[in-house]
C-alpha cells in the first residue's frame, strides 16, 4: 500500500512538473511578446490604417477620417518618385563607398594589427559616443568650401574655383558613408576574425600566391560579413534624412526628407505613412533578393 | 606556366646548420640533417622543442635566421612557400570550409593551371578511400575523415615532400592507430618523402623509419626505432621513448670490450659498444622489460622491497626500492615464470650486461621523463 501510495503521489507531482514546464517557454517569451506588440504590431496596424486616410472637406489641418483609399500610395509615390529613386541610389552609392573603406580597415584589425587590436575596435565605435546630428554637422565644416578637403582639391590644375562639396549630392553621399561606417566594419571584421589563419597558410602551401589567396580563400569566407555589413548600411541609409538635410540643398532630397516634412511640417499624416510603407515593402524586396542572389550556397 | 615555377627535381632533403630566432628565444638552434628521398621520417619532441617551426620551415611558412634548406640541388630556403613543391598535412587539417571535399583537392592543381583535375582528384580520393564524399562540404564530415581528406589534398599534388603536422592529434586513440598503418600504406604506396612531427613516440616508432629526437631546438639522437630504445644516447631520449630506469654510477675500469660501472659498491657490466660517453660519471640505464626478478645473473642488485604492484594484461608491472634511494621500474611477461609478489616481498633483480647501456652522467636523469604523454 505504502508503495502504491508513493507511487501515485510520484505520478501526480511529474503532471504538475509537467504543466508548469509546458507554461514555461511562455512566461519567458512573454516580455519580447508584449514588447513587440507595444512598439511594433501596434504602430504598424496604425500606420496602415493612417496611410488610407483621407482629409474630410472643410476639416481642420490634421483631422483625418478613414476612407480606405488606397490611391493614396500611388498619389505619394507619383508625386515623390524621384526623392524615392533617388534615396536608393545615394544609399548603393554610400553602401559601396563604405565597403571600399571598411574592407581593408576590418582585414587590418583582423590580421595584422597584433596587440593593437583592440583600441582600432574601439576607435571604430568611438565616433557613436558623441551624438549622430554633431558629427554630421562636422562634416559641413570639413567640407566648406574653405576648408582643407575644398581647397587641396582646388590645387588641382583642372578644378576651377567655384568647385564645392557642401550641399551637393556628394556631401550627402559622404555623409552617409561616413554615418553608417561602423555597421559595416564591425560585421566585416567579426567574419574576417573567425577565419582561421591556418587555412590561409594551406591556401600558399597549395600554390596560392596573395592575390589569389585573397580572391579564392579570404574574399568567400568573409561573405557572410559582406552581406551583413552592406544590408546594416544600406537600409538605414536608404531611410535617412539628416545627412541630405544637413549636408545638401533642395535637389538632393530623400524620401526620409519628404516622410519628414509631410509628417511635421505639412502635417499630411496619409501621404507620410503611405511612402514609409513603400520605403519598408521596397527594402524588404530589395533585400530578399540581395540574400537569395549573394547565396546562401556560398555562405558557409 | 606556373608549373614551370615549382621546381621538379627531386632528391633528398637537406638542413644545413638551420636557426630560428624569435628575438631572443632560440626555436632551432644550428640544426642539421638529411631526409632521404622517399623515407618515412619523424621528428619527435615534447611540445616547445622546435619540431614544428623545423616543419613550417621546410613548408616555407617561416623564414630560417640562418643555415640553408634544399631540395636535391636546389637551394629553397627564401622561396615562397606557393612555388615550393611541398606540401602540408596541417595540425587541424585547415580544408577549406567553403568548398567541396572535390575542390578542396582539386585547389593545388587548380592553382598550378591544370585544367583537366577529375581524375587526379578521384584518384587521390579513392587513395584515401573517400571517394563517395566529393560532394560533401568539410563541416559534414568526421575528424576521421576531415584527416584523409586533409591527406588527399596534400598528395594530389605529387609534392616531392609531404609534411604532416601533428595530423592525427585531434583523433581519439583507436582511430589514431588505425590512421597510423593507413597513412604508412599511402606512404609505401605513393613513395614520396614524409616527414611527420608528433609529440607521440608510439606513432614515431610504429610510422618512420628514421625518427631524430628533438629537444630545446637541437636533435638528440636520430635512428631506427630499435636504435633509439635499445641503445639512447642521451637520457632524454632514454626517458623520452618508453620508461627507463636509470641508476647515476662511475666508470671503475675499461677492458677488452667491457667497462664496469660501479654504483653503491655494486658492480656492473656494460659492453663497451653501449657506453655512449667518454666521461667517467654516467647514468647506467636498462629498460623494464629486461629486468628479471633473480639474482642468478652478472648484474644484480640484491635485498629490493616490492612497493606497488599493478596488472596491465599482457604483464605486470612492478616498482621496486633498491637497498638505496632509488626506485626501478620491472616489466613481468604474464606467462609460466611469474612470480606473483606482493607489495613488501623482497627480491632481487639482474639483467644481462647486452641490455645495459651507459650514458653521460652530467647531464639531468629526469630530463624528458613525463613529457611524452600530451601537449
Amino acid at each position: 500500500m505504502a508503495f502504491l501510495h508513493a507511487v501515485s503521489s510520484g505520478t501526480s507531482a511529474t503532471k504538475g512538473v509537467l504543466k508548469s514546464k509546458s507554461l514555461t517557454p511562455y512566461l519567458l517569451l512573454a516580455p519580447g511578446l508584449i514588447w513587440l506588440v507595444t512598439f511594433f504590431i501596434i504602430p504598424i496596424f496604425s500606420l496602415a490604417s493612417t496611410s488610407t486616410m483621407v482629409r474630410p472637406d472643410g476639416a481642420q489641418v490634421g483631422v483625418y477620417e478613414q476612407k480606405l483609399r488606397f490611391a493614396n500610395y500611388v498619389d505619394a509615390f507619383v508625386a515623390n518618385q524621384d526623392q524615392y529613386l533617388r534615396s536608393f541610389f545615394y544609399a548603393a552609392l554610400a553602401t559601396l563607398l563604405a565597403l571600399a573603406i571598411a574592407y581593408p580597415l576590418a582585414y587590418a584589425i583582423a590580421f595584422k594589427s597584433g596587440k593593437y587590436r583592440n583600441i582600432l575596435l574601439v576607435m571604430v565605435i568611438a565616433p557613436f559616443f558623441t551624438s549622430f546630428l554633431l558629427r554630421t554637422i562636422a562634416w559641413t565644416q570639413i567640407l566648406a568650401d574653405s576648408g582643407p578637403v575644398v581647397s587641396t582639391i582646388q590645387l588641382l590644375p583642372f578644378i576651377d574655383d567655384l568647385f564645392r562639396i557642401n550641399n551637393t549630392s556628394t556631401a550627402v553621399v559622404i555623409g552617409l558613408a561616413y554615418n553608417f561606417l561602423p555597421f559595416m566594419t564591425l560585421p566585416l571584421y567579426a567574419s574576417l576574425e573567425r577565419i582561421d589563419p591556418r587555412t590561409l597558410e594551406a591556401a600558399g602551401d597549395l600554390y596560392a600566391n596573395g592575390l589569389t589567396t585573397f580572391r579564392k580563400v579570404t574574399l568567400p569566407l568573409s561573405m557572410p560579413g559582406v552581406v551583413a555589413g552592406t544590408l546594416l548600411t544600406f537600409i538605414p541609409a536608404a531611410g535617412d534624412y539628416v545627412n541630405a538635410a544637413i549636408l545638401g540643398n533642395p535637389s538632393t532630397k530623400m524620401i526620409g526628407n519628404v516622410i519628414e516634412s509631410r509628417f511635421f511640417a505639412v502635417v499630411d499624416y496619409p501621404t507620410a505613412a503611405a511612402l514609409s510603407f513603400t520605403l519598408m515593402a521596397t527594402i524588404l524586396i530589395l533585400v530578399t533578393l540581395y540574400i537569395r542572389k549573394s547565396g546562401t550556397d556560398e555562405l558557409v | 606556366m606556373a608549373n614551370s615555377k615549382v621546381s621538379q627535381d627531386t632528391g633528398d632533403l637537406k638542413l644545413d646548420r638551420v636557426s630560428k630566432h624569435y628575438g631572443d628565444f632560440c626555436a632551432v638552434d644550428d640544426l642539421s640533417l638529411i631526409v632521404p628521398d622517399g623515407s618515412f621520417f619523424a621528428l619527435l619532441g615534447p611540445s616547445g622543442c622546435g619540431k614544428t617551426t623545423t616543419l613550417r620551415m621546410i613548408a616555407g611558412l617561416e623564414e630560417p635566421s640562418a643555415g640553408t634548406i634544399s631540395i636535391g640541388e636546389t637551394d629553397i630556403t627564401t622561396q615562397k612557400s606557393y612555388r615550393r613543391n611541398v606540401n602540408t598535412v596541417f595540425q587541424n587539417y585547415a580544408l577549406f570550409p567553403h568548398l567541396t571535399i572535390f575542390e578542396n583537392i582539386a585547389f593545388g592543381l587548380r592553382r598550378r593551371g591544370i585544367k583537366d583535375v577529375k581524375t587526379e582528384v578521384e584518384n587521390a580520393l579513392n587513395l584515401v578511400e573517400m571517394g563517395h564524399l566529393a560532394e560533401r562540404k568539410p563541416n559534414q564530415l568526421s575528424g576521421g575523415q576531415q584527416q584523409r581528406i586533409a591527406v588527399a589534398r596534400a598528395i594530389v599534388n605529387r609534392p616531392e615532400v609531404l609534411l604532416l603536422d601533428e595530423p592525427l592529434g585531434a583523433l581519439d586513440l583507436k582511430l589514431r592507430r588505425q590512421m597510423q598503418i593507413e597513412l604508412k600504406r599511402i606512404q609505401t604506396e605513393v613513395g614520396i618523402t614524409f616527414i611527420h612531427v608528433t609529440h607521440d613516440q608510439e606513432e614515431a616508432m610504429t610510422m618512420a623509419d628514421t625518427i631524430a629526437v628533438m629537444n630545446q631546438g637541437k636533435i638528440e639522437q636520430m635512428g631506427s626505432a630499435t636504435d633509439l630504445y635499445e641503445a639512447p644516447k642521451t637520457a632524454f631520449v632514454a626517458n623520452f621513448l618508453g620508461q627507463c630506469n636509470l641508476i647515476k654510477g662511475k666508470i671503475t675500469s675499461r677492458s677488452g670490450d667491457k667497462a664496469i660501472v660501479t654504483a653503491k659498491g655494486l658492480n656492473f657490466e656494460v659492453p663497451l659498444s653501449r657506453v655512449a660517453t667518454t666521461n667517467d660519471s654516467v647514468f647506467l640505464g636498462v629498460r623494464p622489460e629486461k629486468l628479471r626478478l633473480d639474482d642468478t645473473g652478472v648484474n644484480s642488485i640484491k635485498n629490493c622491497v616490492v612497493t606497488d604492484r599493478s596488472f596491465v594484461g599482457t604483464s605486470t608491472q612492478y616498482m621496486v626500492r633498491a637497498p638505496w634511494d632509488l626506485e626501478l621500474v620491472v616489466f613481468e611477461q604474464n606467462d609460466e615464470g611469474l612470480h606473483d609478489l606482493r607489495v613488501g616481498d623482497t627480491v632481487s633483480l639482474e639483467w644481462d650486461p647486452e641490455h645495459t647501456f651507459a650514458l653521460d652522467g652530467a647531464g639531468d636523469i629526469n630530463a624528458g621523463a613525463d613529457l611524452d604523454d600530451d601537449e
